[in-house]
């Protein structure tokens, strides 16, 4: 294949300089959260997602290196292999904190639930590029979007991995609405999922329900569940204004926080780096979201449209339910910060989904 | 060419870009929401939280419930929970780790070199964990302490409530003791509210009652200044104190019974004949389960489960022995219920009984001569009963001795309860995979062979020949209160079978228990009383099996010596109490076991002809001095 010229003149340099600037980010504060005060230096961490990033820049150019429209070929073995995946897990998973997510591959392990973020945007673009009816779309249109979604929601439910499920639910959630989905039927939607939330605490395991009990009434634990919750906001509070400085938060350097690298990296963020900090990551965070959401309509085709606004979607309710689950307004569910939380599988599947929107946008000019 | 026009005009996906449209809006205020929840956290509450994380003074305390007290049948405490204080010591807390030390060793007088040695030993600590610098400390350490505590950074005196048990030894094996909960035990019992470190009942009632004594664990997120004083409480859960457990038991008897033990190893039961109520259970030697409410020391247990004499084992319920001549009650039974036996009907005694090629010796060397069945009773005459075991049969035997308790657990609510054996033909092929041989049952008649009961199975046996057939489970625990005296569970008299026992077996039977101890030929003298009229068997369990030598006990190894019996109820007149005594290797039941038997039946009778007035007074003079 030749490469357009135009393509190169088109690249996205503000995207890639943005998920870049979120990526360093990360690792800088995975830095101090894997920090020893005794030996005076980091542990593995922070290497380790230095080399996720490699792997994540390649998937970042493999995916912006064919046009798009390549994709539509791709999604659906790309999404058998997903669900392939995740089925996997029970049989040759390994377990970790409860449940069963990884796979291992040797020299890494594999969490399959975050690629499949992709594979759900990838399947609704698919399915709703071709233009919607005048009407909307009904309910009983869209069994087939619902019965690809499904599995995916299901398996990643199970494993149990909240968090994720929760994700995949609203990505595809979003996906329809943005598809076509009448206003009515969504309220419907929502009526229905309303009735089944007793369903849903049935089924719950003891530990997700006690966050949702703690997080409506945090005394009602507090040296148990409500901990986590507790610590997490005296952090973030008493980074006050210009934070204790890189290193110095001490919440996190006597392991007072939970998952300091991963799911509560915010609150070791904002103890250091106080409020200016966090205002500046959460507006580079809505800076991203409102870019994306420019290529969204700049997007030449719907098939391209849906897929920015899919990848988008993602980042979006990764990075605002996570900030509010940190910061004590939401129940504690496993949702990491995109781009800054530690974890391969997740950067990767993240920096894949960057180069897609990249993909969409130099290419909007071409015809 | 639509495609082109399409192109042309630029126009990709009109609806989706409006829709987009919005969602600019939608972004912009989930993130202004966002933002305004930072604000609160970190300018408007920062100095707060600030106040809370950067000196890390926050701490979190579990407080475990107090835990339940135990009293006896008339109120009496037996068990209860005393504050005790233990020496912490927070490094962190203090500026200067060794200086702090150096003033405490000043103020209490205790060797320097010894504390930092005691602090130096522990490396390994997290950061802030406490370090116990004493244990349970005395009240002048507790005094100094408090008085010294600005000069004092990082010590602290934690209160504790230490288990009380205020009898010591006597009650141990019933009322069990305490120990921190083990990693298994945690694994299973985690979802019930236990945590790493609690104390969780590990012996007795301590242990099967756990659940209502325990109470339920608060706890405090706590907030301290830079010298570990506590400044205020972030949040707290009320821990819920257990409930009151009252027994059935009786402090006066189980202590007659203890004292009545001292240096034999032994046990001594005591139901109520009419409820199956256990009034006393002691088992010797015992352990004193205050050693472990203090915290048992490493070599003091090792020395407790490598005792010979097994202090840790309740002889009552897990002890299994041969029942010996007490046996004769249930074969007397037996015969007159089976029709096998004539009562008047004297047969002669040459002091052995053949059987096969084989001869069966009588205890007594000559022989008893001619021996009805109230004699054979009264005197314990072996060839009485060796004749009268084939003639009934094991299989007849087996019924009746199981009719009256024997080989199976009486399901009273201690744990690891034993069940003694009651072999018949079935048994021995399914355990063996061989037939039973008639010569055994000869054996058995005279309560030897496979045959072995617990003294808790014999008491109960008592009590039920003395009820007239009526067999209960044993029980300790009459009633469960809260705090407040609120009623949450109650027991009572629990029937596991009657039996229908023929009047006239039950007078004879009772009359040769009652001459046993009365008239001079029986062998059970020892325990005649002025206060009040005892029936009573003796018995005799060997050990091992003497082959043709009449030994004299005393003049075995003590291993090998036999164990003493006395099984017996009073009044003999409308029966109360139903007593078992087992002496191991004690040597004869009628010297030795009978004695205690009287001493214990004696404070029965003596607490009963007690005014009633008094004994209440008593009971509320006891409660109020708590």
């Amino acid at each position: 294949m030749q490469i357009d010229r135009r393509l190169i003149s088109h690249f996205d340099w503000t995207l890639l300089l943005l998920a870049l600037a979120f990526v360093f980010i990360g690792v800088a504060t995975i830095y101090s959260a894997n920090y020893d005060i005794v030996r005076q230096q980091a542990g593995a961490l922070p290497g380790r997602q230095l080399t996720w990033l490699g792997l994540g820049l390649v998937a970042l150019f493999a995916a912006l290196a064919f046009d798009y429209h390549y994709i539509d070929r791709i999604v659906y073995p790309f999404y058998g292999a997903m669900l392939l995946l995740l089925l996997l897990v029970f049989f040759v998973g390994h377990s970790g904190g409860g449940s069963q997510r990884w796979i291992n591959l040797g020299f890494f392990r594999l969490q399959p639930s975050e690629p499949a973020k992709i594979a759900v945007v990838l399947v609704m673009a698919k399915y709703f590029q071709d233009d919607e009816p005048a009407r909307g779309y009904y309910l009983r249109d869209l069994w087939a979007p619902f019965a690809l979604a499904a599995p995916l929601v299901l398996l990643t439910l199970i494993q149990p991995d909240l968090g994720t499920a929760i994700i995949l639910g609203f990505v595809f959630i979003s996906m329809v609405l943005m598809g076509g989905l009448r206003t009515r039927s969504f309220l419907y939607l929502v009526g229905a999922g309303l009735a089944f939330l007793p369903v849903g605490w049935h089924f719950s395991k003891p530990y997700q329900r006690n966050r949702i009990l703690t997080f409506l009434d945090p005394d009602r634990d507090p040296l148990g569940a409500g901990y986590h919750v507790i610590q997490s906001q005296i952090a973030i509070g008493s980074g006050r204004f210009f934070g204790k400085g890189y290193l110095h938060g001490t919440q996190n350097r006597l392991d007072f926080l939970p998952a300091q690298h991963t799911d509560f990296i915010f609150a070791v963020f904002s103890e250091e780096w106080g409020f200016l900090g966090c205002l500046i990551l959460l507006l580079l965070f809505f800076a991203l979201i409102v870019y994306c959401l420019r290529i969204v309509q700049r997007a030449k085709d719907r098939f391209g449209a849906l897929l920015v606004f899919g990848m988008t979607a993602i980042f979006f309710w990764h990075a605002t339910i996570n900030v509010a689950m940190v910061a004590g307004i939401l129940p504690v569910v496993g949702v990491p910060l995109p781009l800054v939380s530690y974890g391969g599988s997740a950067l990767a599947s993240l920096m894949f989904a960057i180069g897609v929107i990249m993909n969409v946008s130099m290419r909007r000019f071409i015809f | 060419m639509a495609v082109l026009t399409g192109i042309n005009r630029q126009d990709g996906a009109p609806k989706l870009r409006a829709r987009a449209q919005w969602l600019y809006v939608l972004v912009a205020l989930i993130f202004l929401g966002l933002i305004a929840r930072l604000v609160v956290l970190q300018l408007v509450q920062g100095e707060r939280y600030t106040f809370l994380s950067e000196n890390n003074r926050v701490r979190i305390k579990r407080v475990p419930g107090t835990r339940g007290m135990i009293f006896d049948r008339e109120g009496q405490l037996l068990v209860d929970s005393r504050p005790s204080f233990d020496l912490i010591f927070t490094p962190e807390d203090a500026d200067d780790a060794s200086e702090t030390l150096r003033r405490l060793a000043r103020y209490l007088g205790r060797d320097e070199k010894e504390l930092l040695a005691s602090v130096e030993g522990s490396k390994e600590r997290l950061a802030f964990e406490e370090l116990a610098l004493g244990k349970d400390v005395d009240w002048p350490t507790v005094v100094a302490v408090e008085t010294h505590q600005l000069d004092l950074p990082g010590i602290t005196l934690r209160v504790r409530p230490r288990r009380n048990y205020a009898d010591g030894p006597s009650g141990a094996h019933v009322l069990g003791y305490l120990g921190e909960i083990g990693t298994k035990q945690l694994k299973t019992l985690k979802d019930q509210g236990y945590a790493l470190g609690d104390e969780i009942g590990q012996y007795g009632l301590e242990r099967r009652w756990d659940g209502f004594l325990r109470g339920q664990s608060g706890g405090q997120q706590v907030e301290v200044d830079a010298l570990g004083r506590r400044v205020r409480v972030l949040h707290e859960v009320a821990d819920v104190p257990g409930y009151t457990v009252r027994l059935t038991l009786d402090r006066e008897l189980q202590e007659t019974a203890y004292a009545a033990l001292q240096g034999k190893e032994g046990t001594i039961v005591a139901l109520d004949v009419n409820s199956g109520a256990v009034l006393a259970m002691v088992s010797t030697p015992a352990f004193n389960p205050n050693q472990f409410a203090r915290g048992i020391k490493a070599d003091e247990w090792r020395a407790l489960i490598k005792d010979q004499l097994r202090p840790l084992s309740n002889r009552a319920t897990q002890g299994q022995y041969p029942p010996g001549s007490t046996f004769k009650i249930v074969m007397s039974i037996a015969g007159l219920e089976e029709g096998v036996l004539q009562p008047e009907n004297r047969i002669s005694d040459p002091g052995f009984y053949y059987f096969g090629n084989r001869a069966f010796r009588d205890w007594k060397k000559d022989g008893h001569g001619a021996v009805d069945l109230h004699r054979a009773i009264v005197e314990s005459c072996d060839v009485y009963f060796y004749q009268l075991g084939p003639r009934l049969g094991i299989d007849a035997i087996a019924k009746w001795a199981r009719a009256l308790g024997l080989g199976e657990k009486t399901g009273i609510a201690l744990d690891d309860e034993k069940g003694g054996t009651v072999p018949d033909s079935e048994w021995k092929v399914k355990r063996f995979h061989q037939p039973w041989y008639p010569g055994e049952t000869v054996s058995v008649a005279i309560g030897q062979g496979y045959l072995t009961v617990t003294p808790l199975q014999m008491a109960n046996m008592m009590a039920t020949v003395a009820n007239g057939g009526t067999l209960y489970r044993p029980w300790i625990v009459s009633r469960v209160e809260s705090v407040t005296g609120a009623l949450i569970r109650q027991f009572g008299p629990e029937k596991i079978r009657h039996t229908e026992i023929k009047p006239d077996t039950l007078e004879r039977v009772r009359n040769g228990l009652a001459d046993v101890v009365k008239t001079p030929a029986g062998t059970g003298g020892a325990a005649r009383s002025n206060l009040v009229d005892i029936a009573g068997k003796t018995g005799t369990a060997q050990v091992v099996e003497m082959k043709g030598a009449y030994i004299k006990s005393e003049q075995l190894a003590y291993f090998n010596r036999d164990h003493a019996w006395f099984v017996s109820y009073a009044p003999v007149q409308n029966p109360q109490i139903a007593v078992a005594v087992l002496i191991e290797h004690g040597g004869h039941g009628g010297s030795v076991a009978a004695p205690m038997a009287k001493k214990v039946i004696e404070k029965f009778i003596e607490q009963q002809n007690r005014p009633a007035g008094a004994r209440e007074a008593r009971a509320a003079g006891e409660s109020r001095a708590n």
